[in-house]
């Protein structure tokens, strides 16, 4: 089955990207496929290159970016989101690009499943 | 409204998307980004619903005036939406109840559901995305 | 359908608006913090327990044992982990959080 995320809160200050990360994770070990998360509102941050969070957590910006690398997940930022909240090309970490609110629309109509975590 | 018709992914599907609209405006921005994936969605001829339940209905009031809170005043932007074929606007009853509110109060037309008719109107839905 | 509840049930309506519109027979995942509401004692115990006639009532594992809730889980709420998680969204033809 074709899994969509949607994610609508930035890395840490709220659990939804956590959780929408562990569920991506585990619904491809089952073998279905996530070929797309779409990342809105706060989701955006996710995207940031330049977190430097402490060793002993998770990085969260970068697990997306190992999950895109190891199982080709499109990860997509809402260009309009990503305007307001300072995140454009020079910043993102592997994995991710910038495109618009259509990508999350065709997810809905192209997928079986669209799942979203937020506050 | 003709290159809005390039959006279509392609593929002839048509699913029944809903919006679902709990939070009031302002106080977070999911009203407002709310709003844009909705005016979005019209370009590619899905079956659209926006629901506006609990504080959600609050984001349909008149009167709306933000210049003293010196942020954009996109109220306007719902009663284009019947402009661009997103026509099927519901509001939850008991929501309107326990706010005071009623039609009259409404910047758009709106369809008013009981708790039974909204619950249903969810059950059938193959997409539903929540801000 | 499977509807998703990520916010506890003392913080925010999200619960209690879910559960007045689950129809019959649809399944109800809680998640994050809203996993409290299925612990013992809790203020929302006797709403879970009286939806739990009509809806299927599911939580969280992980995120139980994260917050030190696993041993205090309310009779005939189901556990599952993310795998279970998974298998709800999969297994339910349509899906809605309730944020």
């Amino acid at each position: 089955m074709q899994f969509g995320i949607l994610v609508n809160e930035g890395p840490y200050t709220h659990q939804a990207s956590d959780t929408a990360y562990l569920f991506a994770r585990t619904a491809i070990e089952k073998g279905h496929t996530v070929p797309r998360v779409f990342f809105y509102h706060d989701g955006v941050n996710n995207s940031t290159r330049l977190a430097t969070p402490p060793q002993d957590d998770r990085n969260v910006s970068a697990r997306w970016s190992k999950l895109a690398a190891d199982h080709g997940v499109d990860l997509v930022v809402c260009v309009a989101a990503a305007q307001r909240r300072g995140i454009n090309d020079d910043v993102l970490a592997p994995g991710y690009r910038i495109s618009g609110l259509g990508q999350l629309v065709e997810m809905g109509i192209q997928y079986d499943r669209l799942v979203t975590f937020g506050d | 409204m003709s290159d809005m018709d390039d959006m279509d992914d392609g593929s002839g599907v048509i699913k029944k998307f809903m919006f679902l609209n709990r939070k009031a405006p302002h106080g977070t921005v999911y009203a407002l980004e709310g709003l844009e994936v909705v005016l979005i969605t019209a370009a590619f001829d899905q079956d659209v619903s926006m629901v506006f339940t609990d504080d959600g209905v609050f984001q349909l009031m008149k009167g709306i005036d933000t210049k003293g809170i010196e942020v954009k005043d996109f109220s306007k932007t719902y009663r284009a939406l019947e402009g661009y074929d997103i026509e099927k606007l519901y509001v939850d009853q008991a929501s309107m109840d326990a706010r005071g509110l009623t039609e009259d109060d409404l910047i758009v037309d709106v369809t008013v559901l009981s708790v039974d008719e909204m619950a249903n109107l969810m059950a059938e839905q193959d997409v539903v995305i929540s801000f | 359908m499977l509807h998703i509840v990520n916010k506890s049930a003392a913080e925010r309506s999200s619960l209690e608006s879910c559960l007045r519109m689950a129809t019959k027979g649809s399944a109800v995942l809680l998640i994050e913090d809203a996993v409290y509401a299925v612990t013992n004692g809790n203020a929302a115990a006797a709403k879970i327990q009286a939806a739990a006639a009509d809806l299927k009532i599911y939580a969280l594992g992980p995120d139980l044992a994260a917050r030190g809730m696993a041993g205090r889980v309310l009779d005939g709420v189901n556990v599952v982990d993310y795998g279970g998680f998974v298998d709800l969204v999969a297994e339910h033809s349509n899906c809605q959080s309730w944020l």
